[in-house]
């Protein structure tokens, strides 16, 4: 059982940023993929989630065998148990938190059935309190005037709702101070379980010594061209992308 | 035919007092004169006119399900008191009211309080369009909902009415007299509802009246059948330092016509109008606005927001009037048209006529569709595009809600909302 990419390209308009990634992350592990920035990292969340303006010219994405591409829809790739916690998570008028994960659990019941609501709500308090967020924000429209780190905990807060079998996270911690951050990596590892995977997207080491990772990936320039332990990080955290760079020139 | 609306004489068994029943009389012989609409009349650009051949329509008998229409008239948990009509006749009314508040049918407080009547009864102008169809309503007119609130009064819990029409291609009639005394306040929730998915024809009026210091929120839910041609002539009066919010939620309807006249007649007055409209199938819903500043330093509010989806259409034509003696004047105009449909037609024409420098006014139209970005972050969380679709829809409509301050009413008219486009 695991997250596999296998050979992924995409491309946005004529532009191809992932160039043939390949990663498998086994259910119950917990890995990092470091990159500067441009070499594609947030490309690779969206690509996942769906995101329309990118296009998949070859390679799968499976989820416990399940070809994530065979879904059209997002949504369809969402309830199959992916969660992608996004940098810049959107704003979304009008419409309440609480309405929100609502709606996105109601949208996993079979036709007919009927979310309860005291029990969604008490769910819901005990995971806001998890992350410190205040419970008037249940009535708030998802995002909107949200400060950076209210974004982050907001999407944590989500994936905590909606018990992804993986999620990917997304640069999860830039805008955070460090006690936002410290906030947010606890609900992160709170999710950690042998039944699920998560992959940590960022592009600085510091979240890792939150987050510790089983694995770290390194991406340049849409490929993951290293991976090791999660002493790699601390090697790029001390010497900088450029040593990858240098290194890969080496091998070639 | 006997029976069709217009060839039907005004009941004997009539409650009005012999004085009316004249007045009704002129009424209906300037409707007969007045001739129909056409689209070069300002007020009628663009409009559809074919909903104006009435000669379907018939007189609405007596209610027949009573004891239904009376259960089905619950809104709020709490109100102070309610009043419900069926086919223009009382069907049932409970009060909790203050004294001196009074709160009853419009053809008792014609008799019963007939200075009062006299004073306010349609008394404001007809500037929108439809002098012929406001004619009809005084002609046709046999019953409706008086409220009368003294001044230095406050009523807490809010007032609801329920106007019902009952029968295929029933006429109603219903009307709304509210006035405000100096310093009081109250909050009024008036529905119009069809007791059945069948064509009918609604011609109302609502007048509000607020005296000095006043504070009233009126929320019309407009819930007709579908299959409803409705006219909803609307007028409001606002004097010094009183404060009016009125939302205008235009649920039901297959043609609606709606003229909403704001006066600000009193310095420091304000005017909120405020209209929701999700429409859809080929539902039309046309509506004209008037924001008169007659006196200085006062403050009008204009926000309508249409959803717009299949072959829906809307029509905004709203002016803002700023008086030569309205310095001071703030006045707001907006309209946004969500567009979920290439077929759907939004027409817009916000107006302004300025007649002294001393003012502050804006006015804009936009039109937008749903945003794809906030579409793939719904469908990203598992959320069905179509569900997503109206969940975004549902947040365009909250965000004007919010406005509302009391906030059981807001709670209720989120409810009914998110009823309204199936999400809860």
């Amino acid at each position: 059982m695991s997250l596999k990419i296998e050979n992924l390209h995409a491309n946005i308009g004529d532009r191809e940023i992932l160039k043939g990634l390949n990663l498998e992350m086994p259910k119950g592990e917990v890995h990092a993929i470091m990159g500067k920035n441009g070499s594609g990292k947030s490309t690779l969340a969206k690509v996942m989630a769906g995101h329309p303006d990118y296009e998949v010219s070859a390679g799968q994405v499976l989820l416990d065998g399940l070809n994530l591409f065979e879904m059209e829809e997002p949504d369809q790739r969402a309830r199959t148990g992916l969660f992608v916690a996004f940098q810049y998570p959107m704003e979304v008028p009008g419409v309440t938190i609480a309405n929100f994960i609502r709606a996105a659990l109601q949208a996993r019941l079979p036709e007919g059935e009927e979310l309860d609501a005291v029990d969604y709500y008490h769910h819901l308090y005990e995971k806001m309190d998890l992350l410190k967020i205040d419970r008037k924000f249940t009535s708030r429209a998802v995002n909107e005037g949200f400060s950076g780190g209210e974004k982050k905990r907001c999407e944590i807060l989500q994936m905590a709702m909606l018990n992804p079998v993986y999620a990917v996270l997304d640069e999860t911690d830039s805008g955070l101070d460090i006690d936002a951050l410290r906030i947010v990596s606890e609900g992160v590892n709170a999710m950690r379980s042998p039944e699920r995977g998560l992959l940590v997207i960022t592009h600085y080491q510091r979240l890792l010594d939150y987050i510790v990772p089983d694995v770290v990936h390194v991406m340049v320039d849409g490929r993951i061209v290293m991976s090791g332990d999660k002493t790699l990080a601390h090697k790029l955290e001390a010497e900088g992308y450029d040593w990858v760079e240098k290194e890969l020139l080496q091998k070639a | 035919m006997s029976n069709t609306l217009m060839e039907n004489p005004i009941a004997a068994q009539s409650a009005w007092p012999a004085w009316f029943t004249a007045e009704q009389a002129t009424a209906l012989a300037e409707y007969e004169k007045s001739p129909t609409p056409t689209r070069k009349n300002e007020p009628w650009r663009f409009a559809n006119l074919k909903p104006l051949d009435l000669s379907a329509f018939v007189e609405a008998k007596p209610v027949a399900s009573e004891g239904r229409l009376i259960n089905a008239s619950a809104g709020l948990a709490e109100t102070s008191a309610k009043l419900v009509l069926g086919n223009n006749t009382l069907l049932h009314r409970e009060s909790s009211l203050p004294e001196g508040v009074i709160f009853e049918t419009l053809e008792t407080a014609a008799t019963k309080h007939t200075d009062l009547f006299k004073k306010y009864f349609m008394s404001q102008p007809v500037e929108l369009g439809s002098l012929k169809y406001a004619a009809l309503h005084k002609a046709r007119l046999t019953g409706g909902a008086f409220l009368f609130v003294p001044a230095n009064t406050s009523v807490e819990l809010p007032i609801e009415i329920f106007q019902w029409v009952e029968g295929a291609n029933a006429s109603v009639f219903p009307h709304t007299l509210i006035v405000c005394g100096e310093n009081s306040s109250v909050t009024v929730v008036d529905y119009f509802k069809s007791a059945d998915k069948l064509p009918a024809f609604a011609c109302g009026v609502n007048d509000l009246h607020l005296a000095a210091g006043a504070k009233l929120t009126y929320v019309s839910v407009q819930d007709w059948s579908h299959e409803t041609t409705a006219f909803h002539l609307n007028s409001t009066s606002v004097d010094r330092n009183a404060t009016c919010t009125a939302l205008i939620a235009n649920f039901g309807g297959g043609f609606v016509r709606g003229e909403s006249l704001s006066r600000l007649i009193g310095e420091g007055s304000r005017s909120e109008m405020f209209s929701i409209n999700p429409v859809e199938g080929t539902r039309e819903i046309d509506q004209r606005t008037l924001q008169d500043h007659v006196a200085p330093h006062a403050t009008s509010d204009l926000l309508y927001l249409n959803a717009l989806d299949d072959k829906s259409r809307t029509i905004f034509a709203g002016l803002i009037k700023v008086e030569p003696g309205a310095k001071g004047t703030d006045a707001y105009q907006k309209v946004k048209n969500l567009i979920l449909s290439d077929d759907a037609d939004p027409n817009s024409m916000p107006g302004l006529e300025i007649l002294n420098d001393e003012v502050r006014c804006s006015h804009g139209a936009t039109n937008g569709p749903v945003s794809d970005e906030e579409l793939f972050y719904m469908q990203a969380r598992g959320i069905k595009r179509d569900a997503g679709r109206r969940l975004i829809v549902n947040g365009f409509f909250n965000s004007l809600l919010e406005r509302i301050e009391n906030e059981n009413l807001r709670t209720h008219l989120e409810q009914l909302l998110a009823k309204r486009l199936a999400i809860a």
